[in-house]
């Protein structure tokens, strides 16, 4: 058996973990900053690397006493993300992880975080107080088509084997999940935007605006901008276009302090909203499947815990489609020491000059 | 009333998303390293759109993307040693916060910097600058101002206009 510790700071959380054979978590903790950021209406990159040096030896120490009071001697590797991500975040857990395996003699191997999303699939959680270990599913079968979808990515990739990737199409301009908090914010509903536009969406009509679907047909990139752009056109149009600067127009079209206003049909706009963005991520993953036939889809990332997303995939694909639980779809370092692991096995190291890489991507298009 | 040539300002309206970005691929031949380009405008009206045919005149290879996650993106640019920096400060309220991510460093570097959301952090600007103000029209319709500020941007703008223009 072998064990990887994985480290993860890419971003805004700071996460430690040990898995077992690149599948099993014997432990994951994750000390999230969300209610730091929450302020900013997003990440912040100052105050995310200082809180990440606070956080990471506690996060450390609490992962390998998960791990049975796993101790050094008992790891194989260390796993750390060393791109993309936020420079000043990253430079963190690859300098720890640097100091670990200076200390312990352990290899060092940097994971790209992008790759790290996608082995969030071949991972499992034992069962907790049983012996019995519940059978956990199938790793996934090459070869596959993968959807990226967080706050920074929006990628569609064929991957045929540990490492072999092909990126058949990106953003050309905002994230989806940047779609997803910036709508949240012109609809005044507050960060981050995926769970809020969810909830809001619950009770409201798909069919109400008829939203644009960007670049539908046209290849395997996406287009975000334009989608934005109209929910806040329609936004201005039920307070009186344009009248009131930005700040104040967010606030405004919550239903209580918009008294003068017709009233913004929000839970209508979130749904509409949500509908469009899900329909062009499966549309594409459709034709994917179909042009490169393959054995199953994959999805990660952040706005991969989006349900109408998940419900979408899996009635309009012919192919199987899996997802991690929500908890494994957030940045996490369980995922980090999957990548690893599999990277480890292929031999795969990192000497001491590992620098971090805030614009990693995984392969160009080709 | 503006003049209708005021020395240091050119207006000009967009008939499509395309053409923005030509507009932006003109002005990028003229830019040099340094050069401060900065834009303001609202959600959707075009600032990207711009950045994107700036760095497609200073022959960016790889896609420019929108940088809100990450604040800031950097390109480089092929046959120069300098970078074309991306900013994008729509996460940031003011000046201070801007200052703690660095931007200071990179306004005043080497580099071509494209900074959206510019008016946040007025304060901290170089005094010479390039100021595009992008406004919404309709559809496929949008404004955009261009002001110079000091001799640099003066006489980069009078041959901006020169060549795009013929005026």
């Amino acid at each position: 058996m072998s064990l990887i510790l994985g480290l993860e700071t890419s971003c805004d959380e700071t996460a430690a973990a040990v898995v077992a054979d690149g599948r099993k978590i014997l432990s994951s903790v994750v000390a999230s900053q969300v209610e730091l950021h929450r302020q900013y209406g997003g990440v912040f990159p100052e105050m995310a690397s200082r809180q990440h040096i606070l956080d990471i030896v506690p996060v450390l120490e609490e992962t390998l006493l998960g791990a049975a009071g796993a101790e050094w001697t008992a790891l194989d590797a260390l796993a750390v993300t060393s791109g993309p991500g936020l420079v000043g975040s990253l430079l963190v857990g690859v300098n720890v992880a640097k100091a670990i395996a200076w200390a312990t003699a352990l290899p060092l191997i940097g994971v790209n975080h992008l790759e790290a999303h996608l082995y969030a699939n071949w991972l499992f959680t034992p069962a907790e107080g049983t012996n019995e270990e519940i059978k956990p599913l199938p790793a996934p079968r090459f070869p596959l088509i993968c959807l990226i979808v967080s706050g920074g990515h929006t990628d569609l990739v064929l991957m045929t084997g540990h490492g072999q990737y092909r990126v058949l199409g990106r953003t050309v301009d905002d994230a989806a999940g940047e779609a997803f908090d910036k709508v949240a914010r012109l609809l005044g509903l507050g960060y981050p935007g995926g769970p809020a536009i969810q909830a809001q969406a619950g009770g409201g009509n798909p069919q109400r605006f008829d939203l644009p679907r960007p670049m539908l047909k046209d290849g395997y990139n996406f287009s975000f901008s334009g989608l934005k752009t109209a929910v806040l056109r329609i936004v201005q149009k039920y307070e009186g276009r344009g009248r009131k600067p930005f700040k104040q127009r967010s606030r405004m079209v919550t239903s209580r302090t918009a008294p003068l206003l017709r009233r913004l049909p929000l839970a209508d706009l979130a749904a509409s909203f949500q509908a469009a963005v899900v329909d062009v991520l499966v549309e594409k993953t459709k034709r994917a499947t179909e042009q490169f036939q393959v054995e199953q889809v994959l999805l990660a990332g952040g706005v991969a815990s989006n349900t109408l997303l998940r419900q979408q995939m899996v009635a309009r694909l012919n192919v199987p489609v899996r997802y991690p639980p929500p908890e494994l779809c957030t940045d996490n370092a369980a995922m980090v020491a999957s990548t690893g692991y599999f990277k480890y096995m292929t031999g795969e190291r990192h000497s001491w000059d590992l620098d971090v890489c805030p614009s990693l991507a995984l392969t160009h298009p080709s | 009333m503006t003049p209708i040539l005021t020395a240091n300002i050119v207006d000009f309206i967009s008939h499509s998303a395309e053409q923005t970005q030509r507009i932006g691929e003109r002005l990028a031949r003229l830019l040099e390293s340094g050069d401060v380009i900065c834009l303001e405008g609202d959600l959707g009206a075009g600032k990207t759109c711009l950045t994107q045919g700036i760095g497609r005149g200073l022959g960016v290879q790889s896609a420019i993307t929108s940088p809100t996650f990450i604040i800031v993106n950097e390109y480089p640019l092929p046959d120069r040693s300098h970078k074309l920096y991306h900013i994008d400060l729509y996460r940031v309220q003011n000046a201070a916060e801007a200052c703690s991510t660095g931007l200071e460093d990179i306004l005043f570097g080497n580099g071509t910097c494209v900074i959206e959301w510019a008016e946040r952090v007025r304060e901290i600007l170089p005094d010479n600058r390039l100021w595009v103000t992008l406004r919404y029209v309709d559809e496929t319709k949008r404004e955009l101002h261009f002001e110079a500020r000091g001799a640099r941007f003066e006489a980069l703008l009078q041959r901006f206009r020169q060549e795009a223009f013929g005026i």
